[in-house]
């Protein structure tokens, strides 16, 4: 059971929910950047959540399956056919060996998952299966994956939902995109007006933007007096004010301390919206209480929980 | 020491802040209380991470609020406060071999030239004090080490090197520390060490943890040569002792 990588697309990774529980010594949780989507795609290949899935970056892969092979598709639409029959995406979907699998483009969002019944069968690293790039650890030989690598799939767990069963996919954000923020631990050391003006504005999406962190480009942020502060640990979101005052929203593959300000952090329910977006998006953020969080928090967990209790009622 | 504050940290954490400094005693209040949350977890919290004079607590939103979380957090301080150290305070210190100079440290010559000190004075003052790991980060397992001999700074390359390989051992302007794993960097590189401080085969990874302490020991190529092939077979135990604090 696999599949031959005949083109990778250009960054696609091996992974899964994140290599957690490391973060004192030094590694970032890495894993899949919109985990709503490869949580469903799993759901949908008949997996459980922590299966290793790929996760594809602005266009899509080109494989051949080696054997016959359930699947599905979440995140960004890139156009999938199948052995040149166009596929849907948030379906499950059956395979026969020799089937190519074809992706291009992004058309809306920027990243997609495959999910493959049984998961994606590489050597757990520190408890995760998931690819931390600039260390080489973890999924496929530490690396991003190229032409001619082989993958292999694990056992397939039964049973696995009927070829067909089909998810609503979330709608693709449209516009400027609403990004919910709490306070972050320096947030005084930006007065009322700076903070203010970073509410107001419209941020766009640099394209120096990665599974590290998402540069923006739009208004610098000042402070009040530098910053630079003692480094401290840098929780999933958090922006980032260098003295450049060109903010930085630190994501799945970031430094684990730091030494610059962090006035803000986005909300986790609102990490997978920043996972789909692209270089030159428009956004802009909405400071909300903790408690309005906690309860996007709930909501989003519960939608999902119930999401996955429907795919598998089909299995 | 002043009372810890808490920070907010977005929506999934909060930070207990114990000073602004980068100090010794703030530093063990922070592995303090992330032995404890280790010992006795806080349900629905996930993971505590220290740096210099903090400590990033993350939680999930849906099992604790931040609030209720901020209540047991206290709670759990003031009892820390409240027991007393019995006994003299000990640390434990782990002896790093290095082989310094020639292939394994390149720029040992540099910060020699740099200092003014012959390279055999830079190797007796790097190895003469013992290291605190004040938190680790910028690299797995990349230890921030406080207690550099200020005759030591030395600024960073002007080009930073594309490739620099596990265990060098470097200087960067005031501080000093171990690459655990091949990458790029800009330290001036004056020794090598054969330890893996990285290790993914040991159920620990990482060799040593934030409030440990470090020496380091100069030793010869030949040395190296045999503790590095120990450390291939695995069967190389890493020289830790106890110390008074």
């Amino acid at each position: 059971m696999g599949m031959t990588i005949l083109a990778p697309g250009p960054l696609t990774t091996v992974q899964d929910l994140g290599r957690t529980g490391w973060l004192a010594a030094g590694f970032c949780p890495s894993g899949a950047m919109d985990i709503p989507a490869a949580r469903l795609a799993n759901a949908l290949a008949g997996n459980p959540p922590q299966a290793a899935v790929l996760e594809m970056t602005f266009s899509g892969l080109s494989a051949r399956f080696t054997a016959d092979c359930r699947f599905a598709l979440t995140g960004a639409d890139m156009g999938f056919t199948l052995s040149g029959a166009p596929v849907t995406a948030y379906t499950a979907l059956a395979a026969r060996a020799g089937d190519e699998l074809r992706g291009g483009a992004a058309s809306t969002g920027c990243r997609t998952y495959l999910a493959v019944s049984g998961g994606v069968d590489v050597p757990p690293v520190m408890g995760s299966r998931a690819t931390h790039i600039k260390c080489g650890i973890g999924g496929f030989l530490g690396r991003a994956l190229r032409a001619g690598d082989v993958l292999s799939f694990g056992v397939p767990q039964t049973p696995v939902p009927a070829p067909g069963t089909h998810l609503q996919a979330p709608p693709p954000p449209g516009g400027c995109l609403r990004v919910r923020v709490t306070l972050g631990p320096q947030w005084r050391a930006f007065d009322k007006r700076a903070r203010a003006a970073f509410l107001s504005a419209v941020y766009t999406v640099s394209p120096q933007s990665d599974r590290m962190g998402m540069r923006l480009e739009g208004p610098v942020m000042p402070s009040i007096r530098g910053t630079d502060i003692v480094s401290d640990a840098i929780p999933i979101g958090a922006i980032q004010v260098p003295a450049s005052g060109q903010p930085i929203i630190l994501l799945a593959d970031r430094q684990t301390v730091g030494g610059y300000a962090k006035p803000w952090v986005v909300i986790g329910p609102d990490i997978p919206l920043l996972a789909q977006a692209r270089p030159g998006d428009a956004l802009r953020f909405a400071l909300v209480s903790p408690r309005q969080a906690a309860r996007a928090a709930r909501r989003g967990a519960r939608a999902l929980d119930q999401a996955i209790a429907l795919v598998f009622l089909r299995a | 020491m002043n009372t810890p504050r808490f920070l907010p940290a977005g929506d999934a954490a909060l930070m207990v802040e114990f000073g602004r400094i980068i100090d010794p005693a703030i530093n063990a209040a922070v592995g303090a209380l992330m032995d404890s949350l280790a010992a006795q977890p806080i349900p629905g919290m996930a993971e505590a991470v220290p740096a210099y004079a903090s400590l990033l607590i993350t939680f999930d939103p849906v099992r604790i609020s931040a609030g209720a979380l901020r209540r047991r957090i206290a709670r759990r301080l003031r009892a820390l406060r409240a027991t007393p150290q019995d006994g003299v305070a000990q640390v434990s210190v782990l002896r790093v071999p290095v082989c310094y100079g020639g292939e394994y440290g390149p720029d040992l010559a540099f910060v020699a030239g740099h200092t003014g000190l012959s390279p055999v004075e830079v190797v007796a003052r790097h190895t003469a004090p013992r290291y605190r790991i004040y938190m680790l980060g910028f690299l797995p397992g990349f230890p921030y080490l406080g207690g550099l001999d200020a005759a030591l700074e030395t600024p960073r390359l002007q080009t930073p090197r594309t490739q620099i390989p596990a265990g060098a051992v470097g200087i960067g302007g005031k501080q000093t520390g171990i690459y655990p794993l091949a990458s790029p960097g800009g330290w001036q590189l004056i020794g090598r060490t054969p330890l893996r401080p990285y290790d993914p085969r040991q159920a620990q990874s990482i060799l040593y943890k934030p409030g440990d302490c470090v020496r380091f020991e100069a030793v010869s190529p030949a040395a190296y040569a045999a503790i590095a092939a120990r450390v291939a077979e695995g069967d190389y135990v890493p020289a830790w002792q106890r110390e008074v604090l």
